[in-house]
């Protein structure tokens, strides 16, 4: 099966343009983190989770207490630019937040 | 009612305010303006779009603590040290997204100085009630400014761990934070009914 479709995979290759102009950068995702602080509401912490995301109340609520009770939560992973856009929104509503590779 | 917000039928939140309230609301978000800095500092010719849209940001973190806690770095832990590749990244990206932060902080604090300027005091003067009446829209951009003037006074009364807040509510009445801890509780109540407005 592989030997059959190599040729037409190969010529529509460069559809996917990903893989030829790939940075050296391994291709792990990335997440957003936010972080705890003694200030923002939790219920203010849940809103922002369920506006920006579009989470459901109950894993916008379980993210908020996660951030609560272990210091932090992931609550996106993408590609760098999508967290970093995540991020700046996060810095946006005042929630203290970064974004790392997930290793 | 003073105090609280409750939801509008046709979405949106209301609120009383009486004159005093309205005073320290309007007078706590100018100095968060004043603190924030005004729109044209990043472009020296502020009225050019263009060069405005290339005007980078800075690269450093605030030295101010409520200003490094308005506007935080993006990349590292926030409680270990960066590393070399860590502060190079925040950096950057700190001179990318931080003038339209501001902006977007400056423009929520300003859309609540206009709600407060275009109330109508009810009764006599001095001792007058308003109804403050927001759209959803002016509901996100009040949550983020009484969010930004929370987070604000909380890093002035360096408020820095749960504890802290309940070591605060004990303070003796002649201490010189008392006020801006009132305040600070009060700023949490608007919030608070407020979120819980927008919730139902």
């Amino acid at each position: 099966m592989g030997r059959v479709s190599v040729a037409p995979v190969e010529i529509e290759r460069p559809e996917s343009s990903e893989a030829p102009y790939a940075v050296a950068e391994p291709d792990v995702p990335w997440v957003t983190l936010v972080h705890n602080d003694p200030i923002n509401l939790m219920s203010y912490v849940t809103y922002v989770f369920q506006a920006y995301f579009g989470y459901s109340k109950d894993k916008a609520h379980k993210l908020m207490l996660d951030v609560h009770h272990k210091g932090r939560a992931t609550v996106s992973s993408g590609s760098r630019e999508e967290m970093e856009r995540d991020v700046q929104a996060m810095h946006g509503y005042g929630l203290w937040a970064t974004l790392s590779q997930d290793r | 009612m003073a105090g609280h917000f409750e939801p509008l039928s046709g979405g949106g939140a209301a609120a009383a305010l009486d004159e005093v309230e309205v005073s320290i609301l309007r007078s706590l978000t100018v100095q968060l303006l004043e603190l924030i800095g005004p729109g044209d500092a990043a472009g020296t010719d502020g009225a050019d779009p263009l060069a405005r849209l290339f005007a980078e940001g800075p690269s450093e973190p605030p030295s101010d603590p409520a200003l490094a806690r308005l506007f935080p770095d993006a990349y590292g832990d926030p409680d270990a040290a960066q590393d070399p590749q860590e502060r190079a990244y925040a950096a950057e990206f700190r001179r990318y997204t931080e003038n339209d932060l501001r902006d977007r902080k400056r423009e929520d604090a300003l859309a609540v100085v206009r709600s407060l300027d275009a109330l109508v005091m009810a009764g006599d003067p001095g001792d007058g009630v308003a109804v403050l009446r927001l759209t959803p829209e002016d509901c996100r951009r009040w949550l983020g400014t009484l969010n930004d003037l929370r987070l604000t006074i909380g890093a002035r009364l360096e408020i820095t761990h749960e504890d802290d807040g309940e070591a605060l509510l004990r303070l003796p009445d002649d201490d010189p934070r008392k006020p801006m801890v009132m305040a600070h509780l009060w700023l949490g109540g608007l919030q608070e009914t407020l979120v819980d407005a927008l919730m139902g």
